[in-house]
């Protein structure tokens, strides 16, 4: 149990810590680390509660991937980060307002606790302990919440074409490579071999 | 004292003997293919490879490494030393801890979780971390340009081998990787998703930086991509991790496709022989094409690199999802693993 | 049906499989390879390696100082300066080459009327420095010594065609 407790309290610092610098970071790319840093130590926090599916999950989707595109996206554009914090005083009433909602929010799921104490309950192990993680995801998912799983799949779908159509434009004049005519060229398609007799020509 | 000692020295000391029991074999297995490559390719291309040092040059991995741990580490003066110095690091060790999961033989593995499938594909897509860092931390051009090609790379191939990963979880019903190997007793995986090993095996080649897809480190263009401005030690620790993750990318093929540690034929003469040993021809045999490739097809270009990932692998590996999941419902082939 | 073929043709990796088979035979094939160190290649009469002064049997120096390659030497490498003996003959005091500028085009061998430079059939004279590379006159008469019997072989096998 003292393993478990100092990994708890590793992870969570590190966690909070991490979370910290990527808004204190000069440096963006530093930032993006520092968050994927986060996730990391979520993904631990995760394992820790018993629920590996997600910790691996988070993993793939967020660190494997989201993360990259981050650090792609701040890789590349030539930003000048100093000019930007230049009004960042002037942002601090709404940020702060934002906080003070989300404080607000997780005082009262706190709250929930002492107040009701069966919530609590409910919260901790919401399915048998026999079924391994990821059965017991799949079959939440695809019998009780079904539908709104599907939903949430087509909005990511429409959000996509969405990116896509915006982006998309056809010029015109661009000669393009077809890979499959390259590769599906044959030598009697190319070459003709003829006899010349000499002096004859063609 | 005594309960301390039962509790958490013992087992301690037991984990870390085990994980040496598997990095340090690894090492050396990673030190010898250096050499078999570089021997196959050489006979490949009628030389002869490293023969001076050693007897047939066997020794030449131990004078290479030697070499690396005596020269000097250079740190560029407009790099990022923190990031600089953490890269390799990290792709070294992320190329270490996926062993963890490989079960070498029946019940041989260092931590049989439920969800080793996951956890393994979790640490491969961090494999790319090593390299971005170190392109943008080296502050030159060359380096980023290949971290740029090895992140977009690595990202697009890890969603069709995604798919690839979930046909053959359909057919065993479970994430556990001891389990993958048991539901092939009889018939590997290899034969009814054929498509899909040739798919994974080519999308392994992408994944690991090797050849045909190898533009991260394209030598002939990007000098050597994303290590260009690394040396010694540091050099080295790109180059355990970076063949490391071959062999574990060979040794995923073998389990997810090739039945890890059984036998072919479960008959006579083949089951005599040890599990371990099984998996370990099988690895040999995949390295080799590994290396096969290498001496054979020329490198892609970028956006056919690209097309091939998006245009051919992708679809092909999501229709094969589809038909793999709507045989086993039509069929009643369901599962029994889990 | 030639589109059939075709899509076979792309979606079974003929095209590939059957270069993976070139290089796998390949891979049986006897190697031309030299094992360098060990074993090495012919090497033609004309083979223009490292310099050499010679001398005649008696042991006189053939050298005459009479300075046709210092003047033919397109890379300037060869410098001579020369003095009377005190037996009257023309000899050199001094005959260097820089093997650092040297192109090893043969014009001064070629130049010579006494056949006393001559490029030998060494190849192997890496050194450590750069300063070892300077030869003088002594140390071209040494190598003349040391390789005299390969390039009086060498000249006579030449011979015929000059």
């Amino acid at each position: 149990m003292v393993i478990q407790q100092i990994a708890f309290y590793l992870f969570s610092f590190v966690a909070i810590a991490s979370a910290f610098m990527v808004i204190a970071a000069r440096n963006p790319v530093h930032s993006v680390l520092f968050l994927i840093l986060t996730f990391f130590n979520a993904a631990g926090l995760f394992v820790l509660l018993g629920a590996e599916f997600l910790a691996m999950i988070l993993v793939i989707v967020y660190v494997g991937a989201v993360a990259v595109l981050f650090l792609f996206v701040v890789m590349m554009l030539d930003i000048n980060f100093t000019e930007l914090r230049h009004g960042f005083l002037q942002y601090l009433p709404v940020g702060a307002a934002v906080g003070i909602v989300l404080m607000i929010e997780l005082l009262f799921v706190l709250g929930t606790w002492i107040t009701a104490p069966e919530a609590k309950l409910g919260g901790e192990s919401p399915i048998s302990a026999t079924a391994t993680n990821t059965h017991a995801l799949g079959q939440i998912l695809y019998t009780d919440y079904v539908y709104l799983f599907q939903g949430a799949g087509i909005l990511l779908l429409v959000a996509m074409i969405g990116a896509i159509v915006l982006t998309l434009r056809s010029r015109e004049g661009v000669r393009r490579q077809s890979a499959s005519e390259q590769t599906g060229r044959r030598r009697a398609d190319a070459i003709e071999i003829k006899k010349v007799a000499p002096g004859q020509g063609i | 004292m005594a309960s301390f000692w039962d509790a958490y020295l013992w087992p301690g000391v037991v984990v870390v003997a085990q994980c040496l029991a598997i990095i340090v074999p690894l090492l050396i297995a990673v030190a010898y293919l250096t050499l078999f490559e570089r021997k196959v390719m050489a006979a490949m291309m009628l030389r002869r490879g490293p023969n001076v040092v050693g007897a047939f040059g066997l020794l030449q991995p131990f004078a290479d490494g030697l070499k690396f741990l005596v020269k000097e580490t250079v740190i560029p003066s407009g790099a990022n030393k923190v990031v600089f110095i953490i890269a390799p690091m990290l792709t070294f060790v992320l190329a270490m801890i996926a062993w963890a999961v490989i079960p070498v033989s029946a019940g041989v593995v260092l931590s049989d979780i439920n969800v080793g499938v996951l956890y393994l594909f979790a640490i491969s897509s961090l494999g790319v971390y090593g390299i971005i860092m170190a392109g943008w931390a080296s502050n030159s051009r060359y380096a980023f340009l290949g971290a740029l090609r090895s992140s977009a790379q690595m990202v697009s191939y890890e969603v069709s081998m995604g798919f690839v990963i979930i046909t053959v979880l359909l057919c065993v019903g479970s994430l556990n990787m001891t389990k993958i190997v048991e539901a092939q007793h009889g018939l590997w995986f290899a034969i009814p998703l054929l498509p899909m090993f040739v798919v994974f095996f080519i999308s392994t080649l992408a994944e690991t930086n090797r050849h045909p897809f190898d533009l991260p480190e394209a030598e002939s263009e990007l000098v050597a991509g994303y290590h260009v401005e690394y040396s010694a030690f540091a050099f080295a620790l790109f180059m355990l991790g970076e063949y490391a993750n071959m062999i574990l990318m060979c040794a995923f093929t073998t389990i997810l496709f090739l039945g890890g540690w059984l036998p072919p034929l479960d008959i006579a003469p083949f089951n005599w022989i040890p599990g371990f040993i099984w998996f370990l021809i099988k690895i040999v045999i995949l390295l080799f094409v590994f290396v096969w490739v290498r001496a054979t097809l020329p490198r892609y270009r970028y956006d056919q690199l690209m097309r091939i990932g998006w245009k051919l692998f992708l679809p092909l590996s999501l229709l094969w999802v589809v038909l793999t999941a709507g045989a086993i419902v039509a069929f009643g082939w369901y599962p029994t693993a889990s | 049906m030639a589109f059939l073929d075709r899509a076979a043709r792309s979606l079974f990796l003929t095209e590939i499989l059957s270069g993976m088979g070139v290089t796998f035979r390949y891979m049986f094939k006897k190697k031309p390879t030299l094992n360098y160190p060990f074993e090495k290649g012919p090497l033609s009469p004309r083979f223009r390696g490292e310099h050499a002064l010679r001398r005649y049997p008696n042991g006189e120096e053939r050298c005459i100082a009479c300075k046709l390659c210092e003047a033919i030497c397109p890379a300037q490498a060869i410098t001579i300066e020369a003095e009377p003996r005190a037996d009257g003959s023309r000899r050199t005091t001094r005959y260097d080459i820089d093997m650092v500028k040297c192109i090893y085009c043969g014009l001064c061998q070629e130049a010579c009327p006494v056949d006393a430079i001559v490029e030998g059939p060494n190849f192997e004279y890496a050194t450590e420095t750069r300063a070892e590379l300077l030869y003088n006159k002594d140390r071209l008469l040494a190598n003349g010594d040391r390789w005299e019997r390969e390039i009086a072989v060498n000249l006579a096998a030449d011979a015929p065609y000059r």
